[in-house]
């Protein structure tokens, strides 16, 4: 129980997914000019991550790794190779399905997100959450774990990061400055404060 | 005709300086920051992407007349997945010290969204000899980015280019040291604020 708390805690701070793994920036810098949209974005990824990570690790672990195939009487077969492409399209199949939610159920908030929610099948951050899972040789329940806390992670820097750009508004930069590079500088002065976090152990 | 007037410079040179897709328009940062921490790292990674993009590009060119639209987005993203298996699958044959550091982000090549964005925006509109120019043209692009920040990481964070050191034993003995910040995440973020910076600033004042 204190390795997942650890787990989940390292994976919203420490090990943050936008700040110290560097996914799903690109998302990250066009959406995050308005505070609204970055909360409905920030539940859309917590959502697909949390549910694409745990089957991304049923298909990995039944069918993909190295003698996963031994039930059917091949043991000897390695998929793992099929992995990227596998997992990329699990993701798009699931961002189908949450557009078609949303759209049913929250038409404003459809209507903010626009073109952002199919992009979140070419998120790395989801694609990433997948990949570490494999890398980092998870067990279930903790890719479950893993899943929700980088979604956590992310949404945490995807709102204040809309914050801090509302504040900004009122800067006087110099030219060239404004827009993508002082966000780009912003979200590294962020990642230093996130890495404090790093002292906590439980 | 000079070189500089042709279409095939112009759709090369666009992407590699004035459209930088990192710089100006914002795309393909993810994998970007990453793999700076050294130079090899970040070469290796640009010789991937470029592959990657300027051969999808050709292909998904090549295939323009026959996708359908309502999907050609699974079409593109099985095309691109399928070249992304192929480098990683090399590199990990005849460079595995390499794949190991570069870890998950050549997978993450796929969701890069110079990629898709170059699939949807030129090579589905134009033939395939300028949709192949324009893909190396992003690849240089992308990679002077990427090599631009790994030198400075690398430099001022170990000491080093290429794996090589030098940082003179000297300056060491005078009291230098390396500038730990460089190696950690936070550094990878405020150095490529600060070139887009100035990328920004000088086409600015071109005009």
């Amino acid at each position: 129980m204190v390795e997942l708390l650890s787990l989940f805690l390292n994976s919203v701070f420490a090990g943050n997914i936008l700040l110290a793994y560097f996914l799903g920036m690109c998302s990250f810098v066009a959406v995050s000019k308005n505070i609204e949209t970055a909360v409905g974005l920030g539940f859309a990824v917590i959502f697909v991550l949390t549910v694409t990570t745990p089957i991304n690790w049923l298909i990995f672990h039944g069918l993909l790794a190295p003698g996963a195939l031994a039930w059917a009487g091949l043991p000897d077969v390695d998929l793992s190779f099929l992995k990227l492409i596998i997992f990329i399209s699990v993701i798009a199949a699931m961002v189908q399905a949450i557009e078609m939610i949303i759209d049913r159920f929250s038409a404003a908030l459809y209507a903010g997100l626009g073109i952002f929610l199919p992009l979140i099948a070419v998120n790395c951050a989801i694609l990433g959450g997948s990949l570490f899972m494999v890398e980092r040789n998870m067990t279930f329940i903790e890719s479950v774990v893993f899943g929700f806390g980088a979604g956590v992670g992310w949404m945490l820097a995807i709102v204040a990061m809309a914050a801090a750009r509302i504040k900004l508004r009122y800067a006087d930069l110099p030219s060239g400055l404004e827009g993508f590079a002082i966000t780009m500088i912003v979200t590294g002065l962020m990642a230093m404060a996130f890495m404090l976090f790093s002292g906590i152990t439980m | 005709m000079k070189l500089t007037r042709t279409k095939a410079f112009k759709t090369f040179a666009g992407p590699a300086w004035y459209e930088n897709p990192i710089n100006m328009q914002m795309l393909g940062i993810c994998s970007a920051l990453a793999v700076t921490v050294q130079l090899k790292t970040a070469f290796v990674m640009t010789l991937a992407m470029t592959f990657v993009v300027s051969m999808s590009n050709l292909i998904i060119s090549l295939l323009r007349n026959v996708i359908p639209g309502n999907i050609r987005i699974i079409v593109e993203l099985a095309v691109i997945a399928s070249l992304v298996i192929l480098a990683d699958e090399f590199l990990r044959a005849y460079y595995f010290e390499i794949s190991k550091l570069l870890s998950v982000f050549v997978g993450l090549i796929i969701t890069n969204c110079i990629i898709l964005g170059r699939a949807e925006g030129f090579a589905l509109s134009n033939p395939p000899h300028l949709a192949f120019i324009d893909g190396l043209g992003n690849g240089v692009g992308y990679g002077s980015v990427l090599m631009s920040v790994a030198l400075i990481r690398e430099l001022f964070g170990s000491g080093s280019i290429f794996g090589y050191t030098v940082v003179p034993e000297r300056l060491y003995a005078a009291g230098y040291e390396d500038m730990g910040l460089m190696l950690l995440a936070p550094a990878a973020f405020i150095i490529i604020g600060l070139m887009a910076w100035l990328q920004k600033y000088l086409v600015n004042s071109r005009k």
